[in-house]
């Protein structure tokens, strides 16, 4: 008679567990179904705003003055010199290429930093922006626009102004301020910058050419 | 066992039993996000809102939740209310998500909303523990303020610096700048600083309830069951 009592308890067992896991996938069904629905009533407002976003982060860096097109769908799919993908942005005036923009990513004191470039069909920088970044507040992070306007340094420099030796920090012998306490967070934007003007240097007819 | 008298629930949460000051919970936040008052004060509002909606929640279904399944419940309750934060801010209070968007994630990470539900809102009717879920959420944003306030007076010489990005352009005025920008000690902005501004005022706040003749509240005793 043992062998029945424990087949009892086993299904006393397993009959708790049932009612555990019932409840367990109800809550999960329950709030899975509230986070869907939530999902479906913002997903549209959050693709606008990121919209938005991207076009206030373009107008920055490409002046609206220089075209006449709408620069956030305008755009072409390239691998950079890194062999990854970058979105490039371009301005156009009567279907005339008048300026691109694209990211560049730098390497700073706390890992990668991503910058906006926008530049003009003739390789002049129309302006810098950083995208991201994790540099130390107070110290690296004067390279946003908003803690300081050290980027705006940038607008209308092109690769041969200054010449090459001379895209550094001044400690490195270069034109550019590096911060006080910080000279790795600028020398990682100056790179990326000048980075980002050879690779439109070099690639400028498959950037500006008309499609 | 706190009781359900609503004036004790908001003294425990804003001072006698701090989530920060005197449980010692939520550090993580409380030490990382606090390098300037703006920020602290940010992340604290975000917290507060989800340890509201989720204490208020797990009130609600409290008969239904058994003992054995609580823990996963109240972790999935706190994650759907962060995400529903997290989307409806997105959508609908963009500007403020720029800003704050950042810490409503790490909301998850933080222990506070847990040790309130399991500790208050899974025993307690709907109201109380609406209002314990809130007020616990104040006290931890007071001080998140607190701590980031003392960071940034001396690691940067600002207070409230980019208060305006937060709350809007009528704040700008109470942005400040209180020592030159050169005076400032960056140690105390970088984690170092974290730990040694929150362990000092873990002391202030002990001194005072000492000099006030208050019995010192312990933190796990009082919250983990």
């Amino acid at each position: 008679m043992g062998g029945w009592h424990a087949f009892c308890e086993l299904l006393a067992i397993m009959r708790k567990t049932f009612i555990h896991g019932v409840i367990l996938g109800s809550f999960c069904l329950g709030f899975g179904l509230v986070l869907a629905v939530t999902d479906q009533l913002t997903v549209d407002d959050i693709a606008a705003r990121s919209l938005e976003d991207r076009t206030n982060s373009l107008s920055q860096v490409i002046p609206d003055n220089m075209h006449d097109n709408n620069i956030v769908t305008d755009t072409l799919t390239m691998k950079n010199a890194h062999d990854k993908e970058i979105t490039v942005y371009r301005a156009r005036q009567a279907g005339k290429v008048t300026g691109v923009a694209y990211e560049v990513f730098g390497t700073g004191y706390a890992g990668e930093m991503r910058l906006m470039l926008g530049i003009d069909a003739k390789g002049t920088l129309l302006g810098v922006r950083v995208l991201a970044h994790k540099e130390t507040p107070g110290l690296g992070d004067k390279i946003e626009v908003k803690k300081g306007d050290w980027i705006l340094r940038f607008t209308g420099l092109s690769l041969g102004d200054p010449p090459a030796e001379r895209w550094k920090v001044k400690k490195d012998g270069g034109e550019f301020d590096q911060f006080a306490g910080a000279t790795i967070t600028p020398r990682g934007v100056v790179k990326a910058i000048h980075g980002g003007l050879d690779y439109f240097a070099e690639n400028k007819a498959t950037l500006t050419e008309a499609h | 066992m706190a009781t359900s008298n609503y004036t004790t629930i908001v003294k425990d949460g804003l001072w006698d039993n701090n989530g920060v000051f005197s449980m010692l919970l939520g550090m993580c936040p409380a030490m990382a996000m606090t390098t300037s008052a703006t920020n602290g004060f940010g992340m604290g509002l975000a917290t507060a809102v989800v340890m509201a909606a989720s204490s208020l929640l797990v009130a609600v279904f409290r008969n239904w939740i058994t003992q054995e399944v609580r823990i996963p419940v109240f972790i999935l309750i706190v994650a759907a209310m962060v995400t529903l934060v997290d989307l409806a801010m997105n959508a609908w209070m963009h500007e403020l998500y720029k800003v704050l968007g950042l810490f409503i994630p790490l909301i998850v990470s933080n222990c506070l909303p847990l040790a309130r539900l399991e500790a208050f809102a899974a025993k307690q009717s709907a109201l109380p523990s609406f209002l314990d879920g809130l007020f616990m959420g104040l006290g931890f944003t007071i001080a998140l303020t607190a701590i980031g306030a003392v960071r940034e007076i001396t690691g940067n010489g600002t207070l409230f610096a980019d208060a305006s990005l937060l709350l809007g352009p009528a704040f700008k005025a109470i942005e400040m700048r209180l020592l030159p920008a050169d005076m400032g000690v960056l140690m105390m902005i970088l984690p170092p600083g974290g730990f040694l501004v929150t362990g000092l005022l873990v002391v202030v706040k002990r001194m005072i309830d000492l000099r006030a003749g208050k019995e010192i509240q312990m933190g796990g005793a009082h919250s983990v069951a």
